[in-house]
C-alpha cells in the first residue's frame, strides 16, 4: 500500500509517454484520417483526461475526505474562464514560442482561482455535514455560474468564443498524471491517513489530534485547484466557454463518475471517468434515449451497487 | 501534592435548563490511576466530554499542566497530550489495523503535505520511523500479527485494545478510558485490568478510568470519584468508597443491587 | 408606495406557491430524512396532468366554471399522489436504512429519469405549451394596485391547503402516526405504526400537494414545459432548508419570505439579473449562520 520512491518514477514515465504519444497521434490524424483513427477519436481522449482530473480531484474530497461536493462543475467553470480570459488577452502578444509558457501560466492562474474560491466556500461551509453540505455546495456551483451568466467581462449568457486550441494529448494526459500522482501521495502517507480518519469518524479523529477543519479545507482547496485546471483544459479543448457548460449536470456527471468507481478507490475512479466518457460517445445514435438509460444507470447503481461497479467486499460508501 | 495533572474546578455544565454537572471539584496526579463511576445517568460521560473538549464548561475552569483548556478544540487537547477511547467503540472502519494507529501519529510525524508530495529521502524516513512506532506499539499489545486486517473485523477484545493503542499513538500525559469493561465477560474483564495496570506502568501516565462496572474499578483504581445527578458525592481509596453510605444509597439503595451490578 | 404594495402582492402570490411546495420537501424529510429531487418533477407532472384532462372535463362541466377547475385539480392531485407513492416504493424504499447520500443521488437520478423521459418526443416533447385558463382571469383594481384574480386564488388556496395539512398532522390519527415516525421510526413501528403505510401516505399526500402547486405556478406562468419544475422546485426547496427542514410553518414562512424577497429583488435594476443567485445565497447564508433554520430547532451530535 505504502508507495515510495516508485511513485515520482511512474508520474515521470506517465508525462514522459504522454508527451511522445502526443505527435504520433497527430501524425496518424493527419495522414490517415478518415480511417480508423481521426479528429474526434484524439478529442475523445482528451475528454477523458479532463474527466480524469475531475473525478480524481473530486474523489479526494468526496471519496477520501467524506465530504459530499456537488458544485465540482463551478470550480471548473473559475478554471476555465480565468484561464481563457488570460489566453484570449494575451495570446495575439506573445511569440509562438512563449505559448505553452502562457498557457501553463493561465492553467496555473485558473487553477488557483478555483482554489481561492475553494476556500472561500470551503471554510465557511464544511462545518455542516451530509446532504446539508451537498445542498450548499449545489448553490455555490449555482451561483457561480449565475455569475459568468450575468457579467458581461466574462461574455454573459452567449459565452467566451475563439479560445486558441491549445489543448493536447500531451497537456491533457500529463496534467491528468500529475492529477493521480497527487492525490496518491498525499493519501497515500501518514499525514494523508488524516483526510481518511475525517472520513471515517470526525469525532474519533479529532480526539487523535486530528484538526478535521483543517484536513476537509486542505482537500476542499486541492480538488478545487484540479478541477480549476481541467476547466482551463476544457476551455482550449473546445475553444468555446458557455455558463451553460458547467450547469448541474456536469457536476451530477462528475460525481456519478466517482460513485461508479467505487468512493475513494482511485483505480475505479479513472475507469469509470473513461467509461463514462465513452459510453456517451458510442451511444450517439441512442441520442434520444440516452439520457433516460443514463438516469436509470444512477438509480439502479445506488440500489444495487452502492459501493461502485469495481470495488469487491463492502467498499466506502458514502458516510451520514 | 505536587500542582495536578488535571484540575477541575468549580465545574459546571448546563444544557438547556439541565445541570448535568454541578460545581464539580476534581483532580488528578502525575501517574495516578484514577476511577469516576456512578450509576447510568450520573454525568460520568459528560465530565469525560468536558475533559477532552467535546463540551465546554457552562462555569468554572479545566486546567491541563497548569494550561486552562477553555475554548481548546478536541485536537488541540490531543496535542497537549490528552487522548481517549470511546464507551462505543469508534475505529476508523476503512483503515487496517496499522493505519488506525498510523492515523493517530499525525501529531509525531515530521513530514508535512508538501514532503508528502514530494516523496524525498526526509519523507523516507519519516515513513519509516512512523512505522516503527506503529509496530512497536502493535506489537506490545500482541496486535502486530493482525495489522493487515481492516480494523473493524476483529473480534470485539482486539478492537477495544486497538483502541487504547491507538489511543497511546498519541503519545499522551492522560489517557481517559470510557467505559472501557462495556461489553465484556467476567474474564476479558480481568484482561483489562490487567492490562491497564500494564499501560500505567509501561508508559508512566495518567489514567482517567470512566466505568460503570464497580469490579474493575475497585481493582484498580488508586482513587475514586463518585457522581451522581452531576453532583461529586464521595471521593477516596477504593476501600472508603466501598463503605460509604451515600454511594450505596446512590447505586440503588440496597446491596443486592450492588452485587447485582457486578 | 403602491409600488411596495403592488410588489409586496405579488411577492406573497409567488411565496404562496413556493409555500405550497415546501410542504411536500418539508414532509418528506421529516418522516424519511432525505431531500427527494423528484419532488419538482412531480410539479410539473401535475401540471401536465391538468392540461391533459382539461379538454375532456370541458365535455362535462362548463370551462372556466369553478366546478371544472376544481374538478381538474383533484384528479391531477389523484394522478400525482400515485406516482408520488410509486416512486417511493419503487426507488427509495429498497434503499430506507442506507447512508442518506446514497438516497439522494438516487433522488436526483429519479428526478432525471422523470425529466428526460419525458422530453423524448414519444411523450411530452421538449417544447412550452400554452396552458389552458382554468378559470376567467380578471384584473382587480383597488385605488392604484392591480390584483389579479389568479393571485387571489393562489393565495386563497394556498391558505385553505395549508391549514388542511396542520389540522391533519396535529389532529388526525395518521398525522399523529406521521410525527410518530418522523421522531423515531423504529420506535414507532414497535408501537404498531405500519411505517410503510405512512411513509407512503406522506408521499401521496406531499405530491398531491406538488400537483396543486404546479397547476397555480401553470395558470400564473407563459406555458409549461417538461423542466418548468427546476426552478420552483429549487426555489421551495430552499424555502424549506430556510423555515427549518422538517417543520410544516417553517415551510410555510419560508416560502413566503423567499418569495417576497425575491420580488423586491427583482424590482432593483442592477439586481435582477441575480435573481438566480439571490435565492441560493440566502440558503447558503442560513445554512452557515443558522443551520437548522428559522423555525428550526438545533440538534447536538452524541458522543
Amino acid at each position: 500500500m505504502t508507495m515510495h520512491s516508485g511513485a515520482k518514477r511512474s508520474l515521470l514515465i506517465a508525462i514522459v509517454v504522454a508527451v511522445a504519444l502526443a505527435p504520433l497521434l497527430e501524425w496518424i490524424v493527419k495522414t490517415h484520417s478518415g480511417n480508423y483513427f481521426n479528429g474526434y477519436y484524439l478529442g475523445v481522449l482528451i475528454d477523458i483526461a479532463i474527466n480524469i482530473i475531475l473525478a480524481v480531484s473530486l474523489n479526494l474530497i468526496n471519496g477520501h475526505t467524506g465530504q459530499f461536493s456537488l458544485g465540482h462543475a463551478g470550480f471548473m467553470a473559475v478554471g476555465g474562464y480565468t484561464a481563457a480570459k488570460l489566453t484570449l488577452s494575451l495570446q495575439a502578444a506573445v511569440p509562438v514560442w512563449a505559448q505553452p509558457i502562457l498557457f501553463s501560466a493561465a492553467l496555473l492562474l485558473g487553477g488557483l482561482a478555483a482554489a481561492v474560491i475553494g476556500l472561500g466556500v470551503g471554510a465557511p461551509s464544511l462545518r455542516l455535514r451530509g446532504d446539508y453540505l451537498a445542498i450548499v455546495t449545489l448553490g455555490f456551483g449555482e451561483i457561480i455560474r449565475v455569475v459568468f451568466q450575468t457579467t458581461d467581462f466574462f461574455g454573459a449568457a452567449t459565452g467566451l468564443p475563439a479560445i486558441a486550441n491549445w489543448t493536447n494529448f500531451a497537456w491533457a494526459w500529463s496534467l491528468a498524471a500529475v492529477t493521480v500522482f497527487v492525490v496518491a501521495c498525499l493519501v497515500n502517507s501518514t499525514y494523508g491517513r488524516g483526510f481518511i480518519a475525517t472520513h471515517d469518524d470526525e469525532v474519533a479523529a479529532s480526539a487523535m489530534g486530528v484538526n478535521p477543519v483543517r484536513y476537509k479545507v486542505t482537500a476542499f482547496v486541492i480538488g478545487a485547484f484540479f478541477a480549476g485546471i481541467a476547466g482551463g483544459l476544457f476551455a482550449h479543448h473546445k475553444r468555446f466557454l458557455s455558463p451553460t457548460s458547467f450547469d448541474f449536470m456536469k457536476s451530477i456527471d462528475i460525481v456519478v463518475m466517482v460513485i461508479l468507481g467505487g468512493m475513494g478507490r482511485t483505480p475505479g475512479v479513472i475507469a469509470a471517468a473513461i467509461i463514462l466518457t465513452v459510453l456517451p460517445e458510442a451511444l450517439r445514435t441512442f441520442a434520444e434515449y440516452r439520457m433516460i438509460v443514463y438516469s436509470l444507470l444512477i438509480i439502479g447503481l445506488m440500489i444495487l451497487r452502492p459501493q461502485g461497479l469495481f470495488t469487491i467486499g463492502k467498499g466506502r460508501t458514502a458516510k451520514v | 501534592m505536587t500542582r495536578a495533572l488535571l484540575q477541575l474546578e468549580n465545574v459546571t455544565i448546563r444544557f438547556g435548563g439541565l445541570t448535568a454537572v454541578s460545581k464539580l471539584d476534581f483532580h488528578l496526579g502525575d501517574q495516578e490511576l484514577v476511577g469516576l463511576i456512578g450509576p447510568n445517568g450520573a454525568g460520568k460521560t459528560t465530565v469525560f466530554n468536558l475533559i477532552t473538549g467535546v463540551y465546554q464548561p457552562t462555569e468554572g475552569s479545566i486546567q491541563f499542566r497548569g494550561e486552562p483548556t477553555g475554548c481548546l478544540k478536541p485536537h488541540e487537547l490531543a496535542r497537549r497530550g490528552i487522548a481517549r477511547t470511546f464507551q462505543n467503540i469508534r475505529l476508523f472502519p476503512s483503515l487496517t489495523v496499522f493505519d488506525n494507529v498510523r492515523a493517530a501519529l499525525q501529531l509525531h510525524r515530521e513530514h508535512g503535505i508538501q514532503n508528502a508530495l514530494w516523496r524525498g529521502k526526509h519523507f523516507r524516513e519519516s515513513e519509516k520511523s512512523v512505522e516503527a512506532q506503529v509496530m512497536e506499539l502493535l506489537e506490545i499489545f500482541s496486535l502486530g500479527r493482525v495489522r493487515d486486517e481492516d480494523a473493524t473485523s476483529l473480534p470485539y477484545g482486539d478492537q477495544r485494545r486497538l483502541e487504547i493503542v491507538r489511543a497511546l499513538a498519541t503519545k499522551p500525559k492522560l489517557l481517559c478510558l470510557d467505559e472501557p469493561a462495556a461489553g465484556m465477560n467476567p474474564t476479558e474483564k480481568v484482561e483489562l485490568m490487567r492490562l491497564i495496570r500494564f499501560i500505567q506502568e509501561k508508559f508512566q501516565i495518567s489514567i482517567l478510568l470512566v466505568e460503570h462496572d464497580m469490579k474493575v474499578v475497585m481493582g484498580i483504581c488508586q482513587r475514586i470519584g463518585v457522581l451522581d445527578y452531576g453532583i461529586k458525592i464521595a471521593e477516596g481509596t477504593p476501600e472508603e468508597i466501598q463503605k460509604n453510605s451515600k454511594v450505596i444509597e446512590a447505586y440503588l439503595g440496597t446491596e443486592e443491587q450492588l452485587e447485582a451490578e457486578c | 408606495m403602491e409600488l411596495f404594495f403592488q410588489q409586496l402582492i405579488n411577492g406573497l402570490a409567488l411565496g404562496a406557491i413556493y409555500a405550497l411546495i415546501a410542504l411536500g420537501y418539508t414532509m418528506v424529510y421529516g418522516v424519511l430524512r432525505f431531500i427527494n429531487f423528484a419532488h419538482s418533477d412531480v410539479l410539473m407532472l401535475g401540471a401536465f396532468a391538468a392540461y391533459f384532462l382539461a379538454p375532456g372535463i370541458a365535455k362535462v362541466l362548463p370551462p372556466h366554471s369553478f366546478a371544472s377547475a376544481l374538478l381538474i385539480t383533484i384528479l391531477a392531485a389523484a394522478i400525482c399522489a400515485i406516482i408520488g407513492i410509486l416512486i417511493e416504493r419503487l426507488a427509495y424504499r429498497p434503499l430506507r436504512n442506507r447512508p442518506k447520500l446514497t438516497v439522494l443521488i438516487t433522488a436526483i437520478g429519479v428526478s432525471l429519469f422523470i425529466e428526460f423521459t419525458c422530453q423524448h418526443k414519444a411523450v411530452f416533447r421538449s417544447e412550452t405549451r400554452r396552458f389552458p385558463e382554468l378559470l376567467p382571469i380578471n384584473d382587480y383594481h383597488f385605488g392604484g394596485l392591480v390584483v389579479n384574480s389568479n393571485d387571489i386564488v393562489v393565495l386563497v388556496t394556498t391558505i385553505i391547503l395549508l391549514a388542511a395539512m396542520w389540522f391533519i398532522v396535529q389532529h388526525t390519527k395518521t398525522g399523529t402516526a406521521m410525527r410518530a415516525v418522523a421522531f423515531n421510526m423504529q420506535a414507532a413501528s414497535l408501537m404498531g405504526i405500519d411505517v410503510n403505510r405512512i411513509v407512503s401516505f406522506t408521499f401521496g399526500l406531499g405530491s398531491a400537494l406538488a400537483a396543486i402547486a404546479g397547476i397555480l405556478y401553470a395558470m400564473k406562468a407563459p406555458g409549461i414545459d417538461p423542466l418548468m419544475g427546476i426552478q420552483p422546485g429549487l426555489r421551495a426547496f430552499i424555502a424549506a432548508v430556510l423555515g427549518g427542514i422538517g417543520n410544516l410553518p417553517g415551510a410555510a414562512l419560508g416560502g413566503i419570505v423567499l418569495g417576497v424577497v425575491e420580488t423586491f429583488a427583482g424590482g432593483i435594476p442592477g439586481l435582477s439579473n441575480y435573481r438566480d443567485g439571490i435565492a441560493f445565497a440566502m440558503l447558503i447564508g442560513i445554512l452557515i449562520f443558522r443551520p437548522a433554520g428559522l423555525l428550526g430547532k438545533a440538534t447536538v451530535e452524541k458522543v
